[in-house]
């Protein structure tokens, strides 16, 4: 007899049974892809990867990643020129995430809760060798600390910091900042040598038994230029200038001081020279603006404070209290030409801001190591021609910044680590780049980004104060949640809600799986991911 | 649209889900443990907006009933991909007819667990455009007139799909159609016919009617949520975009229907009694031709043979819409501030 209802001749199923999958020829995938932010990072950083962290308010873990790569955020976020935010995607939404001032932010953070740095690793019996104590030395140091190796850090100031502290100066990186966040590398272990001239490299290496070196001396001689002068013309260069004010020396300017080149030195010398109480500090630069290497923000921070400009000219005479100025024009190619118009100015004193060399003379014994144009040349992992001679920061040829110098005491770590234990450094995998293209930024909330408050102007004539504030807590934690985390998963579930297979299976622990059996590869969870985390790839059929 | 604060969470509240919202600011779709009232293997298209729009409606009213619903579906594409005898994906309690009659069934539904004494125990009847404004159009007004307790939601992709894509009552102006061929001086489907349902159901005076996208899952969500906070008749349209039948690409779905309310072409809004009370503003305003040009209905207006003036003539319709439902901040748009002085201030 049968026992089903009137009609029904079959059991009742799930469609579960239906495995649509096999309809699919296309099949999603997650992926990570490289963020801009940390593709432009000179240093390296995991910017995304710490901002994500931030986003949840948890400053200390943000902090940890961050100074996986770079160990001075309260640093690099005062006097980076942040390339990251160039880079970053949102500028084609609305404006780039504030990615520096979220950077001072936690490494305020972590000084004001004295969080440490990761311990040193299990000593290896390496003796490493870093000379000089700037932003790449001091780098390479921390790197080759967490690696275990022994270092001895000697720099011939007296002080650690390099061009940190004898270029940057007090108003733009308060030197209690340097100071703590210095001193946390030099608590990992690091024997330090200070006033200690290295007068031959060879010589250092034999009496220390260095297994490895690591030269990053930076360039610290200013160029000079043949300008007839008078004998009672004051003429100084900017490198020593800045030095003797961080020294607290400063020097005798007068009221009228004319600094000549148009880098971010000549714009730290103006300023400089405005707080020491010059009435005047005209910048004489021999382009114009559009060709000014200055950074944007120094640039309008020193016009801010009453610096002027005098575009395209250059210095043809210093007298005692003149100097003789000549006009020029930029030819088809933008180079400067001579008009041979001439104008007089009015000066106490001239700051030579035209460039820096690097001190070589420690190298003269070292005869294999190839020095070009004044800079050390190097491989890819900043190994000289020297036997395990490294080098990086201002020495060799490269762009000259605190962050540059950072990221290459990183890489001279590694390339050093590798060579003391007779291995080849694996080169890093780097993912494809997390192109705007790849974003669907609808998702993305209009939020503008946070401005770091600034001292008043007229604060700023007769002291060094720093100029530029920090975030409030909670505007940090705004301006971190501004991120659109490019190319990287940040849990938002939009796979798991759109697709209309249920194909995604979303677990407690924040991840997401394709179910393969019933996915039918329509690709809606791809072009809805927000940040471009998910990719369909061709089913082989 | 339903009110929600504005709170930023990295993506705001445009996500399905964020890590950093708390359980209760999460849709009901980024719970892992949602209903799933639709279940994986039903033969809808790859990309289909219908199937996603049931399951985000139907999951919704599962949460706001605490699990106390029962569907009725009237005949189409719904019907037909999810329950090929004798397999089906509903996980929910489900009953189908005829094409005509979902209405009806559900006020009979109603009305039985009335009888019952199961008052706690909701009822939505569900189907498609041509299921809801043309066949089974005369059943919907009577419950609406009689206002019997069901919420009839329908799932409008602008089209007889299931049958092979031929013209509905909400088929819009110019789209080629089985039915609506791309001949002669007015190529696609004729200008100035077919039926606004959302307006007609508002009509009747019902409790509450609103209009909706799979764009926008919170909204849908709220509205859902909004619909079963009511007794009696409520009428929710939601547009799901039919990638065999639009044209569009499978992955286009949501884009295509974020597009449509973004031109105004479909506007969003919801009413009680017969009053609008509130709507979707347009977030990034956008030109008809963006639509239209995703979908291979329309193709027709463009390539080597261009009808730019069919093109405005839409663009004229979504500026009424825009217009009707003041679906743009007037403030923002000094040309619309020009033209609407007579008006009286919203």
């Amino acid at each position: 007899m049968n026992q089903r209802p009137f009609a029904i001749t079959l059991d009742v199923g799930s469609s579960r049974s239906n495995h649509t999958g096999s309809w699919r020829v296309e099949r999603p995938n997650y992926v990570n892809r490289l963020p801009p932010c940390n593709n432009a990072c000179p240093a390296g950083e995991n910017i995304q990867g710490w901002l994500y962290e931030a986003e949840s308010g948890d400053y200390e873990a943000a902090w940890r990643t961050l100074v996986e790569e770079n160990p001075f955020p309260a640093i690099m976020g005062r006097i980076c020129f942040h390339p990251c935010e160039s880079a970053c995607n949102r500028v084609q939404v609305d404006e780039a995430v504030g990615i520096n001032a979220v950077e001072r932010f936690l490494g305020d953070y972590a000084l004001e809760h004295g969080l440490r740095l990761p311990d040193a690793g299990p000593a290896t019996g390496k003796r490493v060798l870093v000379v000089g104590a700037g932003p790449a030395g001091l780098s390479a140091a921390y790197h080759l600390r967490r690696q275990g190796h022994h270092v001895r850090l000697v720099d011939s100031s007296a002080q650690l910091g390099g061009m940190m502290r004898y270029g940057i100066p007090a108003y733009r990186l308060p030197r209690a900042v340097l100071d703590a966040e210095i001193q946390r590398v030099i608590d990992m272990g690091v024997e330090v040598m200070l006033n200690h001239n290295v007068d031959d490299i060879e010589i250092e290496r034999e009496s220390g038994r260095f297994d490895a070196i690591f030269l990053a001396v930076g360039a610290q001689l200013g160029k000079r230029v043949n300008i007839p002068a008078g004998d009672s013309a004051r003429i100084l260069d900017a490198v020593s200038f800045l030095h003797e004010v961080a020294d607290e020396n400063p020097p005798l300017l007068g009221r009228r001081v004319v600094i000549y080149g148009g880098g971010d030195t000549a714009m730290d010398a103006a300023r400089t020279a405005r707080r020491l109480g010059a009435t005047e500090a005209v910048v004489v630069y021999r382009r114009n603006q559009e060709k000014m290497p200055a950074h944007v923000e120094e640039y309008e921070q020193a016009l801010g404070e009453g610096v002027t400009m005098r575009w395209l000219s250059t210095i043809n005479k210093v007298d005692a209290d003149k100097i003789v100025i000549e006009k020029m024009r930029l030819n088809a190619e933008g180079f400067p030409e001579a008009t041979g118009e001439y104008e007089e100015l009015g000066t106490d004193a001239v700051v030579l801001a035209l460039g820096q060399d690097t001190d070589l003379s420690l190298l003269a014994r070292a005869s294999d190591i190839e020095v070009n144009d004044g800079s050390v040349q190097v491989a890819e992992n900043l190994m000289t021609n020297g036997r395990g001679i490294f080098a990086g920061g201002d020495a060799v040829p490269a762009e000259r910044t605190a962050t540059v110098a950072v990221g290459h005491g990183k890489k001279a770590a590694r390339g050093i680590d590798a060579y003391v234990r007779g291995a080849t450094p694996e080169p890093v995998a780097k993912h494809a780049l997390a192109e705007f293209a790849t974003l669907n930024t609808w998702y993305y909330s209009d939020a503008e980004r946070t401005q770091r408050p600034e001292l008043e102007k007229v604060r700023r004539q007769d002291n060094f104060e720093e100029v530029v504030l920090g975030l409030t807590e909670r505007n940090a934690l705004f301006e971190a949640r501004r991120c659109m985390s490019c190319g990287n998963c940040f849990e938002c579930d939009n796979c798991f809600g759109v697709c209309p297979d249920n194909a995604v299976l979303k677990f407690s622990d924040g991840t997401y799986e394709f179910n393969l059996d019933y996915c039918k590869g329509c690709g809606i969870c791809a072009h809805e991911c927000p940040c471009g985390a998910i990719e369909m790839v061709p089913e082989r059929i | 649209m339903t009110k929600r604060p504005v709170r930023f969470y990295q993506v705001g509240s445009f996500a399905v889900g964020n890590r950093l919202l708390s359980d209760e600011e999460r849709t009901v779709q980024s719970d892992p443990d949602r209903t799933n009232s639709i279940d994986s293997g039903h033969r809808a298209c790859q990309g289909c907006g219908e199937a996603l729009g049931a399951r985000y409606a139907l999951d919704a009213a599962m949460r706001a009933t605490n699990n106390q619903l029962v569907a009725v579906n009237a005949t189409g594409c719904l019907e037909v991909f999810s329950t090929p005898y004798p397999e089906t994906s509903w996980r929910i309690p489900w009953l189908h007819s005829l094409f005509g009659n979902a209405p009806a069934v559900a006020t009979g539904v109603a009305a039985a667990l009335r009888v019952k004494g199961q008052s706690e125990v909701r009822v939505v009847s569900q189907g498609g455009d041509g299921g809801t404004v043309d066949i089974g159009f005369g059943c919907l007004s009577g419950m609406f007139e009689r206002n019997d307790d069901v919420l009839y939601i329908c799932y409008d992709n602008e089209g007889y799909m299931n049958t092979g894509v031929q013209r509905s009552g909400a088929t819009p102006p110019a789209a080629r159609t089985a039915t609506t061929d791309v001949v002669g001086p007015q190529p696609g489907n004729t200008f100035g016919q077919g039926k606004d349902l959302p307006r007609i159901a508002m009509a009747h005076d019902v409790a509450y009617v609103a209009t909706a996208t799979v764009a926008d899952l919170h909204d849908l969500e709220a509205k859902v949520e909004r619909a079963m906070a009511f007794r009696g008749a409520r009428y929710l349209h939601v547009l799901v975009p039919c990638p065999l039948g639009w044209g569009s690409a499978a992955n286009e779905t949501i884009h295509v229907a974020r597009l449509a309310k973004e031109t105004g072409m479909f506007p969003v809004f919801e009413a009680e009694y017969g009053v609008v009370t509130s709507v979707s503003k347009i977030r990034h305003q956008t030109p008809v031709e963006e639509y239209l040009k995703l979908q291979k209905r329309f193709a027709h207006l463009f390539g080597k043979n261009p009808r730019p003036e069919i093109v405005a003539h839409l663009q004229e319709l979504a500026n009424r819409n825009i217009a009707r439902y003041g679906l743009i901040d007037r403030e923002e748009t000094p040309a619309a501030r020009h033209a609407s002085t007579s008006e009286e201030p919203a």
